[in-house]
């Protein structure tokens, strides 16, 4: 089963290493990966998406919190959360197809942030499904790139992932 | 006061305790040994011949004492020959500070002369690792090193310092306090869980004690004999685990695993309750894990929550410090009325001795060649069984974890975890460097011994008088076995030729040597080894052993723990 793993670490070179080396070194896979620094400034907030049995993102949160850079570690998974991914995505846009697309971002809530005589780039944010779905009904003949950020998440209601 | 970040570094270690450090100089550690030179008034450092050696003489100074191990080396080739030490003792979760020099800091990443990414490449074989950019930051980062080291499941921990930082200046003040907000290591054990632990213990018909290297690295092994006994329920021991629990005590079953005991393995694999203490079902001892226990339900006892339900899925998981765990689960104990099952006990036990009674160990005695099972027992006899022993790794490796039982916590000193040949003689070092009036064995093997020879020199700089027991079969011997019993004989790459004649290489090196090839003479040659005359000499002791004998038991890979080879 798919699961989003959220950590705090320390905000030091390395720190993002140490996580993901422990990935391939313990056989673990990582779908996606996305980090970035906090408000403050000394914590980055890392979102991982993995997959594996119950067993197995038990022991992939064990050691990720044997790490010393790993400050906090949350299996979003495990309760009420909302994810979302931000997509960018630039298309071949000549003819009816210019006219298609705008019908399509409106469908999606997309927006179309920048255009040339042929190509549309097209902006997207929802969970991983819906830019799936996207992409899957564009002819993909069509697609010119594509830009995935990676899932990020946060718990629903007023729990949080902080230092208490 | 001010001074120097290698000055910092010296006096930060005699603050901290440290009387032994080894290690081996270079371009990018020299403001560090010009400060050894200037400023050291306790530490003692000691020049080894090759930074391997110096990282398992560390290690054997830590697993025989319990206090860290300190190495000091240069940067690029320095570490590189520093990492299998370190993986070494990661491995069987040592408690070290490894040292390294680096390029200054203004040439990170420049390919600069002997410039090696020392962070990145220890990475996955430590506990943790620091590279120190600012000389302000090196006393915490030091303090932080010894804490994370020493403290939870113990580790090496790596302290990369370039030269620019060892010759900046900062105030230095030892720092008294430790804060790292990620790492809170557990200091006590759930006492739910002890409770529930001890009533399925007693509830238990055919029980048996698991323990292993975690029970010495705690200092638990009082309570674990006050617990076994209290219980007077049959234990074994891993290979890491021995002395933990007196090997002379019936209640011993001995060594359990790939070289165990025919009673401790099939005691493990008939048991209706596993006890595990600081072991962490590693896969020579568990055999083929879908034959592994069928019937046992599990009490894991460890400090690392990820060492729990890791290779073995556990029913009463307890994280926890063991000597605490093991001192409350004797509380319980000693105010539960609940009663064992002496019956079934006592049919377990009759069960227990009728596997014992099959001798597994024994051996053939009649030939006119040395066994190297006979080997180890005049060892053993010559030494009264009190001797700290290190060990290489090989088929003289697990005679010497089958032959020459332990009483004691911290006396058997071996790679278990990384099985690394070349360990023995630099640990015995370090072990004689600790007790330096204890007999320091080191057992080997003409394969294993030549992987870290040259340190025969440091022990005649540091008069360390080191007894040396090769075990010589002229064979790679754990190789030849397997390829006996898997590669129909085929012996690809195992015959030792072209040996050394270790007496006179002894002597070479300013030693004794002695050979031994005859059984008959073995034991009083070896108490003469052993005896006064040679208190103060390191003795190489090299004895030719039969060389077709294998290691039996033997359970072979993907087999189940009943499934064992006698002789
Ligand atoms: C550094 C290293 N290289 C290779 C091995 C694989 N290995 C394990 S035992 C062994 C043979 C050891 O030979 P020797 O030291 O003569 O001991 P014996 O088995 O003959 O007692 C080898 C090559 C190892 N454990 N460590
Ligand atoms: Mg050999």
């Amino acid at each position: 089963m798919k699961h989003i793993i959220s950590m705090l670490m320390e905000n030091e070179s390395g720190a993002l290493s140490r996580v993901s080396g422990l990935f391939s070194a313990r056989g673990y896979n990582i779908h996606a990966l996305t980090v970035a620094p906090t408000e403050d400034e000394t914590l980055s907030r890392l979102t991982l998406v993995t997959s594996g049995t119950e067993q197995e993102i038990e022991q992939i949160v064990k050691h990720l919190n044997r790490l010393i850079d790993v400050v906090k570690v949350l299996d979003l998974t495990e309760g009420a959360h909302i994810e979302r991914e931000l997509m960018l995505i630039k298309v071949a846009a000549t003819g009816d197809m210019r006219e298609e697309y705008k019908r399509l971002a409106d469908i999606f809530r997309a927006d179309i942030i920048d255009v040339t005589s042929t190509t549309y780039t097209i902006q997207m944010v929802g969970d991983s499904n819906k830019l799936d779905a996207f992409i899957n009904i564009l002819d993909s003949g069509l697609i010119l790139e594509t830009v995935r950020s990676g899932t990020m998440g946060i718990l629903r209601g007023e729990k949080c992932l902080q230092l208490s | 006061m001010e001074m120097t970040g290698a000055q910092t570094l010296v006096h930060f270690l005699q603050d901290e305790g440290v009387e032994h450090i080894w290690g081996y100089p270079g371009g990018a550690v020299l403001p560090i040994y010009d400060a050894l030179d200037t400023d050291a008034t306790t530490l003692n450092h000691i020049l080894v011949r090759h930074e391997q050696a110096a990282v398992h003489a560390a290690d054997g100074y830590a697993r025989s004492t319990g206090k860290p191990g300190v190495v000091l080396v240069t940067s690029g080739p320095g570490a590189t020959n520093a990492v299998t030490g370190i993986a070494t003792a990661y491995m069987d979760s040592i408690p070290m500070v490894c040292i390294t020099g680096q390029v200054p800091t203004g040439l990170i990443g420049l390919d600069a002369f002997q410039e090696i990414d020392t962070v990145g490449i220890t990475r996955p074989i430590v506990k943790h690792n620091f590279l120190v950019k600012d000389v302000n930051d090196l006393a915490d980062t030091l303090k932080k090193a010894f804490y994370l080291a020493t403290t939870g499941r113990p580790g090496p921990v790596v302290v990369d310092i370039p030269k620019d930082v060892q010759n900046a200046k900062s105030n230095y003040v030892y720092p008294q306090e430790v804060d790292i907000r990620s790492y809170l290591p557990v200091t006590k054990g759930h006492s739910g869980q002890i409770k529930k632990a001890v009533e399925m213990m007693l509830s238990a018909k055919r029980p048996i004690l698991y323990t292993g290297g975690g029970v010495i690295l705690g200092d638990a092994s009082e309570e674990l004999t006050t617990l076994t006994r209290k219980l007077g329920f049959p234990i074994n021991q891993t290979l890491m685990g021995l002395g933990a629990f007196p090997a002379s005590d019936p209640q011993a079953l001995g060594m359990l695993g790939m070289h165990g005991t025919y009673e401790a393995n099939l005691a493990m694999h008939h048991s209706d309750v596993i006890i595990a203490i600081g072991a962490r079902f590693d896969d020579r001892v568990t055999g083929n894990l879908e034959k592994f226990c069928p019937d046992a339900k599990i009490i894991h006892v460890d400090i690392d929550p990820a060492s729990i339900s890791k290779n073995v899925i556990v029913d009463i998981p307890i994280v926890g410090p063991v000597k605490q765990v093991l001192t409350e689960m004797i509380q319980v104990l000693d105010n539960t009325k609940q009663e064992k099952d002496e019956a079934a006990l006592a049919d377990w036990w009759k069960q227990i001795e009728e596997w014992r009674a099959t001798n597994c160990l024994r051996y053939d005695t009649t030939g006119s060649k040395i066994k190297p099972q006979a080997a180890m027992q005049a060892v053993w006899k010559s030494t009264n069984g009190d001797a700290y022993v290190s060990s290489d790794v090989g088929q003289h490796q697990m005679y010497a974890a089958q032959y020459y039982p332990f009483d004691k916590p911290r006396r058997w000193i071996n790679s278990g975890g990384l099985g690394t040949m070349g360990f023995g003689l630099p640990a015995a070092m370090g072990v004689q460097m600790a007790h330096p009036d204890a007999t320091s064995i080191c057992v080997t093997g003409e394969g294993s011994i030549q992987m870290n020879i040259q340190e025969l020199s440091t022990c005649l700089q540091y008069g360390l008088p080191v007894k040396i027991i090769c075990l010589n079969n002229g064979f790679l011997g754990m190789v030849r076995q397997w390829q006996e019993f898997f590669y129909e004989r085929r012996y690809s790459m195992s015959y030792m030729e072209s040996l050394p004649d270790f007496v006179k290489l002894a002597e070479s090196y300013g030693h004794v040597g002695v050979r031994i090839e005859d059984p008959k003479t073995m034991q009083t040659q070896l108490d003469e080894v052993f005896s006064d005359k040679y208190k103060d000499r390191l003795v190489f002791v090299d004895i030719l052993t039969d060389q077709q004998e294998n290691v039996y038991p033997m359970i072979p890979a993907g087999a189940g723990l009943n499934e064992m080879i006698l002789v």
